[in-house]
């Protein structure tokens, strides 16, 4: 008896330090929203820190499917896009009509539209998972995508849908005319959106869409359908995906087909994936990172989009678990004490692997700029996409890099298990 | 008093080919009936028939009376009757606690709650504590369910069988591939959890299979050829002709 009495107290102080590190994030997260136009107020990380946003709730919202319930969707943004654009034909009747609706309610419109349209076909859709839903999810991606240029009236065409956002009432003295006002409603979202979506994991439906995603023929055998469990899943994931839409919508002012189609889907799903699908945070670092690249590398170079499809490949084969993955698999190492004997080995690897990294940069910039183009720049040096010391430079760089990065990342494999071992034998998992 | 599980004529085939054949079984509330018969005789597949995960082609079968056969999983499942399976079928990148409790919410009515913090239900905690003790996996409770040791997994899947209260389990082949002290204390944890409960269990080892039921049916070729206590079944020419042979002596 005595020994069942002695844990409690050690329990009870784990669980509220537990809770206190837990609320900890979100305030730190909340604070960071609030802080970040502060530190980098130039208009344009304004606009990127608007976008990161968007996309972090769109990311999350993606991620009630293919991580928490195991749907994988290849037409997310459809719930995204309508959403969107029932937000800005909201805000257009809001503001004809003089409604007394500020525009911070107004996602909310964009999620209920996101929502209503999943009501409407996901019955159908999620009967299957799997490659049948998969494979549904991409024709009504094609779909809705289509119509959307045909329906003109709804649509506006090829050109869109266009709004006003500084016509509705004005809220405690805010236009959102200001970049920096319509960051803080998106922040605002953020944080409403990332908690709900949150709690929703911590509920019983949440438990049992994992539960789904594990073993869906064990779950008809506790009592709950996996068909309905994968409808509410999806009409969750497309109210929140419509708010992203929605405040998509609120940003451009406009939307169009654009928001609907086929490499929107395919972005949230590489977001997602990229940031890691297992845990709740990697969808959030996969939305930011994504973002970030997509803006930044735009303006570098003119093939960014090969660049995704390697950074997606390599993370599909050597990462399956993403960024999170990645740093989740430290966690036993840092508790146990023996991250610092893997560390050395990372800091050796670095600098094969960034020359192996530079080589290909540098022969996929010189394919891509080698009929005209500008000037190559890595690192502040400059290469001529046409002289063969650029090709003698990348070729260097590729194979020494490779050749010297394969025996340092086996040095990686070698420590990482020492260091695995003896966080194993000290009693944390690895 | 209506049985537990009543099967009347129940014929299944799959295309041409019956694989039961004019099955008639009746279960009484409380009883230990064991199902034996030799590979291949349509033992898995009576308890796919029996839990709703096939339906038969013909035939009615019933649940304390009520007929089930054409309802889903979920559905009979909902209505008392829980089954385990041949092979572990565990959620497996969920924790021990998890898949216990999983199967602990339906019962304690919270469904498909999404305003409910899961961590917040009482109940469900207790419950799912109680089984976790009941199936000797406390110490594991963190541990994913994909990372346990065969015989553990194996308990784990009875304590989710047992998890949501039905008055009627069904365990397929639990000691199946368990060395004889495992098997042992297998028995013992099933005696125990089933206690007051239907049980109807399919089984190879027959030293089982004599020691917990308190009757056995014995199934061959999808029909069922004589059942009874084990006493009768040990006595029964066509039961040693068909399948036991000389291993009941």
């Amino acid at each position: 008896m005595t020994n069942a009495v002695t844990p409690a107290p050690a329990m009870a102080k784990e669980e509220s330090s537990s809770a206190l590190s837990f609320y900890g994030i979100w305030l730190v997260a909340a604070a960071a929203l609030v802080v970040l136009p502060l530190i980098f107020s130039s208009g344009g990380s304004l606009t990127s820190f608007s976008l990161i946003g968007i996309a972090i709730i769109f990311a999350l919202s993606y991620n009630i499917l293919l991580g928490q319930t195991g749907l994988l969707s290849f037409g997310h943004a459809v719930q995204y896009g309508l959403g969107g654009f029932l937000a800005v034909h909201a805000m257009n009747a809001v503001a004809s009509h003089n409604w007394p609706i500020p525009l911070p309610v107004i996602p909310l419109m964009g999620g209920i539209g996101g929502m209503a349209f999943a009501l409407l076909v996901g019955w159908v859709m999620t009967k299957r998972a799997g490659t049948v839903f998969a494979m549904i999810s991409l024709g009504i991606g094609e779909l809705v995508a289509s119509s959307s240029l045909i329906l003109r009236s709804v649509f506006g065409g090829e050109s869109g849908i266009t709004t006003d956002r500084t016509a509705l009432m004005p809220l405690f003295g805010w236009t959102f005319g200001p970049q920096i006002q319509v960051y803080y409603l998106i922040a605002f979202w953020v944080m409403v959106s990332a908690i709900a979506m949150y709690a929703l994991t911590r509920t019983p439906l949440g438990r049992i869409c994992n539960a789904v995603r594990d073993n869906p023929e064990r779950v008809e055998f506790i009592g709950y359908d996996p068909h309905v469990v994968r409808y509410l899943a999806y009409m969750f994931a497309g109210f929140f995906a419509g708010i992203a839409g929605g405040l998509t919508a609120i940003n451009f002012e406009i939307a169009n087909s654009a928001y609907l189609g086929a490499t929107q889907s395919g972005l949230v799903l590489f977001s997602a994936f990229i940031g890691g699908t297992a845990y709740f945070f990697g969808p959030i670092l996969g939305a930011i990172l994504v973002t970030y690249l997509q803006l930044g590398l735009t303006n570098v170079t003119s093939v960014w989009q090969l660049y995704f499809g390697i950074i997606f490949i390599a993370i599909v084969m050597y990462a399956p678990g993403g960024i999170a993955g990645i740093l989740m698999k430290h966690r036993p190492l840092i508790r146990a004490g023996t991250l610092r004997s893997v560390i050395p080995s990372y800091l050796v690897a670095a600098i094969p692997t960034l020359a192996l990294a530079l080589g290909i940069i540098l022969t996929i910039e010189t394919v891509a700029r080698f009929s005209g183009g500008d000037v190559i720049n890595l690192l502040g040096i400059p290469f001529v996409a046409t002289a063969p010391t650029t090709w003698a430079a990348a070729a260097v760089l590729v194979v020494g890099g490779f050749l010297v990065a394969r025996i340092t990342w086996r040095r990686i494999a070698e420590a990482w298990d020492r260091a695995a071992t003896v966080a194993r034998d000290r009693g944390y998992l690895a | 008093m209506t049985a537990a599980i009543q099967v009347n004529a129940v014929e299944k085939s799959f295309g041409n080919v019956a694989i039961i054949r004019d099955l008639n079984l009746s279960v009484a509330k409380g009883e230990r009936h064991a199902i034996i018969g030799p590979n291949g005789a349509g033992k898995s597949t009576t308890f796919n028939l029996i839990s709703g995960h096939i339906k038969p082609t013909s035939g009615e079968i019933r649940l304390n009376g009520e007929v089930t056969s054409g309802l889903r999983p979920f559905e009979i499942n909902r209505r008392g009757l829980s089954r385990s399976f041949q092979v572990t079928n565990v959620f497996a990148r969920m924790t021990v606690w998890e898949n216990v409790r999983c199967a602990v919410l339906w019962a304690t009515g919270h469904r498909y709650a999404f305003w409910k913090n899961v961590d917040n239900l009482p109940e469900v905690k207790q419950r799912t504590a109680q089984i976790l003790d009941d199936i000797h996996l406390s110490h594991r409770r963190d541990v994913p369910a994909g990372l346990l040791t065969y015989a553990e997994q194996r308990e784990l899947e009875i304590g989710i069988t047992i998890a949501g209260g039905a008055s009627v389990i069904m365990l397929d082949e639990p000691t199946a591939g368990m060395s004889h002290a495992e098997t042992e204390r297998a028995v013992a944890l099933i005696r125990r959890l089933t206690e007051g409960r239907t049980l109807v269990i399919v089984e190879h080892d027959m030293s089982v299979v004599f020691g917990l039921a308190d009757r056995i049916s014995v199934l061959v070729y999808g029909h069922i050829i004589a059942s009874g206590t084990p006493e009768e079944i040990r006595g029964n020419p066509k039961v040693k002709e068909a399948y036991l042979g000389e291993e009941v002596d």
